[in-house]
């Protein structure tokens, strides 16, 4: 699509990068130069948000012994990082696959309902009217500013009044309301897509719903990618919902399965038995739960700043 | 909700649109409509009624309120989460924009994308995996920062975790996944700022300090409303951190911490769903006046 986010957005979403270079560069080097406050500011933290991640994948090479007495930035070995994978891959036979099986269950399938449900209703809000079309952009500002773990508790007892408690789609479902996706999608369509490109639609006998598939939807690559990642993200690390809403431990997300996990390492629970996971296992299961997210940030680091802001512009 | 409305420059449509005939809006939204009450509205009125019924059904006036606040962990857990809100309200405003002008001091651009981008990337631990790093960094015997935390005279995990350190240390987790995030916005928000204003600063004679405190600050603060808005709602349902905080300790440290907590264990522990959702309630207005207020008062929201 030639269109991309950041043309689609750019009067409300100042992305990075549009400032003007000029001779003030020099300028500012030379001032920079002089004062290495800011650089020594900027590189601590760096270490500060870099380094626990790094330690992280590091200690998934080691063994225990290794993590208590070596180096802390060092690599630990293959063998020992073998040696973990089978460990946690053994552990309750399989759940760590079971429980990553899950999150991409759950994430996969909010994120088909989601744009299903956002794309048309952002359409609507932003080219139709309808009678409570304000009430109900406002009422999607509202819910979408609210803390999404404001509603688990009363989540929970609406689903167990149904008897839905246990079923995936006591998870999906909730997940598949995503206000800010609607957001989203207003803001796009609102900003990108000419009017009088659907009102010549309309003029060449197109039906409403025509106009929508055949004009709009083609147009919407952008906003189903960006919708996508944020949704994706935000679902795969929900802890909250499925902690509360899930019986079971096969049907848990990864999440929850590394709380799971937690409580089995004899370091945190001391009364844990013959069952116990050694702590570079846990830190090997947590660098698996936040690899897909990992990934989709890298690849997608452009959405994630148009996003972010347009999720609160409008100037 | 008429100051939500002042803010129409740049955004012609309001003036041109043209009512379609017939009802199909209504048919794109019908789905979303499904999800957002049976998501949104029907838990809130649920929540609503068991808040003020009884285990048997019957009106109970505010006595699942009563029951809540005379629990010996309530007050606690509000004073809990109320210093761990200072504490993280006060680190993002100052270090979120402080970075954010620092990054956008930089000469070369591509050190400050690839910077803001490493700034980002804990953002992909939220939730659980992030509480599991720092479980791991907050250890003495296992964490690359055991020399700070000994050179602070702590030697074991239980002497880092010490009641009197979990608002600092959930702040800590929260900064560390959240901050990169604020820190991307921020400097959109500083890209906004028209370059003359700061060119007629500089040759005013404005310094980097001067620029800053007169000019940038300024014209961020709706940015930082909206930032400490956000963390403000997002702070108050504090519960994965605790939790698993709890989890790791075997209960001493963490338990009962945030008012989430309260109202889990009421439901699960307890089996009391009705002072459950009167907690529930509380918090929820508590987000819903926040998002409500904001959206109505603070213009950044266009809807028409």
């Amino acid at each position: 699509m030639p269109t991309d986010t950041r043309t689609a957005l750019s009067h409300a979403a100042p992305v990075a990068g549009t400032r003007p270079p000029g001779g003030e560069r020099t300028r500012r080097r030379g001032h920079l130069a002089r004062n290495p406050l800011p650089a020594l500011v900027l590189a601590l933290f760096v270490v500060f948000f870099v380094l626990p991640v790094l330690w992280l994948v590091l200690a998934a090479t080691k063994t225990d012994d290794q993590l208590v007495h070596g180096n802390p930035l060092s690599f630990g070995s293959w063998h020992a990082l073998r040696a973990n994978w089978d460990a946690l891959t053994a552990y309750q036979g399989d759940a760590i696959f079971l429980w990553l099986r899950n999150s991409a269950l759950y994430s996969f399938a909010a994120l088909v309902i989601t744009l299903a449900v956002a794309v048309p209703a952002g359409y609507a809000l932003a080219m139709t009217e309808f009678r409570g079309r304000r009430t109900l952009l406002i009422a999607t500002l509202v819910v979408m500013l609210m803390p999404n773990a404001t509603l688990v508790v009363p989540l929970f007892l609406e689903i167990n009044a149904v008897h839905l408690i246990g079923s995936m789609w006591s998870i999906i479902l909730p997940y598949s309301f995503y206000p800010f996706g609607v957001y989203l999608a207003y803001i796009y369509f609102s900003t990108a897509l000419p009017r009088d490109l659907m009102d010549a639609a309309r003029l060449d006998g197109c039906s409403e719903f025509g106009a929508f598939r055949r004009v709009a939807l083609p147009l919407a690559a952008p906003i189903v990618a960006l919708v996508g990642f944020f949704s994706f993200v935000a679902n795969w690390t929900n802890y909250f919902l499925p902690y509360v809403l899930l019986p079971e431990s096969n049907q848990f997300p990864v999440q929850v399965g590394l709380g799971t996990l937690l409580d089995d390492v004899p370091q945190f629970n001391p009364t844990v038995g013959n069952l116990a996971v050694q702590r570079p296992e846990l830190a090997l299961a947590t660098l698996l739960a936040i690899t897909p997210v990992l990934v989709v940030f890298l690849f997608s680091q452009r959405f994630l700043v148009a996003g972010m802001l347009a999720g609160a512009t409008k100037e | 909700m008429s100051a939500a409305t002042t803010n129409q420059a740049g955004a012609p449509r309001s003036t041109r649109r043209a009512p379609w005939p017939g009802r199909a809006g209504h048919g794109f939204v019908a789905a979303y409509l499904l999800l957002l009450i049976a998501f949104g509205v029907v838990p809130t009125v649920y929540a609503v009624y068991f808040a003020f019924t009884d285990g048997d059904g019957g009106f109970s006036g505010l006595s699942n309120f009563a029951t809540a606040a005379r629990d010996f962990r309530y007050l606690p857990a509000i004073g809990h989460v109320a210093l761990y809100l200072v504490f993280w309200l006060a680190a993002l405003v100052i270090f979120v924009v402080g970075l954010s002008l620092l990054l956008h001091r930089l000469s070369a651009r591509g050190v400050s994308r690839a910077l803001r981008f490493l700034y980002y990337i804990p953002g992909a631990l939220a939730g659980a995996a992030s509480v599991m790093v720092w479980l791991f960094l907050l250890d003495p015997t296992v964490s690359p920062a055991s020399f700070l935390l000994r050179a602070l005279g702590y030697d074991t995990f239980g002497q880092v975790i010490a009641p009197g350190h979990l608002p600092i240390l959930f702040t800590l987790i929260a900064f560390w996944t959240g901050a990169g995030g604020w820190i991307v916005v921020m400097y959109g928000a500083l890209n906004n700022i028209p370059h003359d204003l700061i060119e007629a600063a500089r040759i005013d004679g404005a310094g980097a300090w001067q620029t800053a405190r007169r000019i940038q600050i300024p014209l961020l603060r709706k940015w930082i409303v909206y930032m400490v808005i956000l963390a403000f709602a997002g702070g108050t349902q504090l519960f994965v951190e605790p939790q698993l905080l709890s989890q790791a300790s075997v209960g001493v440290a963490g338990r009962d911490y945030s008012l989430n907590q309260l109202s889990y264990d009421f439901a699960f522990q307890n089996n009391d769903v009705n002072t459950a959702a009167a907690i529930s309630v509380e918090l929820l207005v508590v987000g819903l006046v926040v998002a409500a207020l904001f959206v109505a008062r603070s213009g950044f929201f266009d809807a028409d």
